[in-house]
């Protein structure tokens, strides 16, 4: 028999301050660029110095959300940790190539090459809680995060593992933002906050985050939300994406209209919100919908802020007013779906359910 | 000499991204390594390094490294005695 899948905690670092596991966006924080960092928590107070040096900001950001994730789930160890990340720690990978260009092939230090693969997060992390566990990082751009939870629903609903710690991180690196802007996937004008989901310009803002969450095939005190069901579509053609999602919906003997609410991907790039604006005006008209990557900046995992919103509304029970895309009230809510999507590929669907 | 110090001082601290520590902090004769400053074995190849693209003095025998590099006083000899 399938056992259910719980959120029993979460951890997130972002361009919000969203490091205090008791607060919910009480304070946003404003923005103007074409890039944006994360807020920084007091490091030292989760990394010793001497670690904390050589480590990349990917890196620090995810031990502060790991370790705030372990927490609140009352746990030491896990039976595995599985990360997605699209970039890994490109910052290092940078900083050694930079390296190698200027110093002609000499002088090469390890400190920048050992950090800079993508699995450097997921291994930091089993290394400081001594975990032996499986150990696992997706690179599958923006459903890294998404490949994550798959295989922990996986996991956990054949009872393979009792307890997995699952994340998603990315980290703003200059040169990725250079060429990005070159090839316009990032504005090439800076944009405030409150203006990027309506900027009607190419491109997105590009951000930063990382986000860790305990799922248990056990439901505790701390649980948040129930992991009803998720998909992943590589490619769709904009006629498909509706009705994908409506079936999506409905195999889960739900109608669309019995969702308290779907938060949207959307993210200012005029290209490609056209999908989302189409399906905010015809399937998701009746039902309210949510924003956030005015709030968190856009990367390949920045759907893991989605999956820490939706699970801090539960707790909370409240929608902060910056979130609403529309006017549909919403209250309390205790469905909620997450659609994401980056250039009208990889797109995702989770399914959450209060508890 | 003692301007080599500082300056050996200060690139350590930047090198190794000693956050926490600044030039004044570190004595001439502290040990750099175990219960001193604390540096370990991927910083040794990050000196050995700086000694060779700074200096233009390369370590033939990583082993010397060990007396090289006990402290600031060690280094600094060692590379006047040694530049190119």
């Amino acid at each position: 028999m399938k056992k259910e899948v719980y959120i029993n905690s979460i951890g997130s670092v972002s361009v919000q301050k969203t490091f205090n596991n008791s607060e919910f966006l009480n304070e946003i924080v404003d923005y103007e660029g074409i890039s944006v960092k994360a807020v920084d928590p007091n490091y030292k107070e989760y990394i010793p110095p001497a670690a904390a040096r050589r480590m990349a900001k990917g890196i620090k950001m995810s031990a502060v959300s790991s370790q705030n994730a372990m927490k609140e789930a009352g746990l030491e160890n896990v039976d595995a940790i599985i990360v997605g990340t699209g970039l890994g720690c490109l910052g290092d990978s940078e900083k050694f190539v930079r390296d190698l260009l200027d110093n002609d092939e000499q002088y090469l230090t390890p400190t920048k090459f050992i950090q800079s693969s993508h699995n450097t997060v997921a291994g930091s992390i089993a290394l400081d809680m001594g975990c032996k566990g499986y150990n696992f990082t997706y690179v599958h751009s923006n459903i890294s995060f998404e490949s994550s939870l798959w295989d922990a629903k996986l996991q956990l609903a054949n009872n393979e593992a009792e307890n997995i710690l699952v994340g998603a991180v990315d980290e703003v690196v200059d040169h990725h933002v250079i060429t990005h802007q070159f090839i316009e996937h990032i504005k090439k004008e800076p944009v405030s906050m409150r203006d990027v989901l309506n900027s009607g310009t190419k491109g997105i803002v590009f951000g930063e985050g990382s986000h860790f969450f305990v799922l248990s095939n056990k439901r505790q005190q701390s649980t948040y939300s129930k992991l009803l069901d998720m998909g992943i579509y590589n490619t769709l053609s904009n006629d498909e994406v509706s009705e994908t999602i409506r079936h999506f919906v409905e195999k889960n003997g739900v109608s669309i209209k019995d969702l308290d609410g779907v938060i949207l991907g959307n993210n200012g790039d005029l290209e490609h919100d056209t999908i989302y604006h189409e399906l905010g005006t015809s399937l998701f008209l009746e039902i309210p919908q949510l924003v956030y990557k005015h709030l968190s900046g856009e990367y390949d995992t920045a759907s893991g802020f989605a999956f820490w919103m939706a699970n801090k509304i539960f707790k909370t029970g409240k929608v902060p007013e910056i979130l609403r895309w529309n006017n549909v009230q919403i209250d309390r809510p205790k469905r909620l779906l997450l659609y994401n999507q980056y250039r009208g590929k990889n797109h995702s669907l989770v399914l959450l359910e209060k508890c | 000499m003692s301007d080599l110090k500082q300056e050996l001082k200060e690139k350590i601290i930047e090198q190794l991204n000693l956050e926490d520590v600044t030039a004044d902090e570190i004595a001439d004769n502290d040990p750099l390594f175990g219960d001193g400053l604390g540096l370990d074995s991927i910083d040794a190849l990050e000196l050995i390094v700086m000694l060779d693209k700074d200096y233009g003095i390369k370590l033939a025998d990583p082993k010397e490294g060990r007396k090289i590099f006990e402290s600031i006083d060690t280094m600094a000899a060692y590379i006047s005695a040694n530049k190119a």
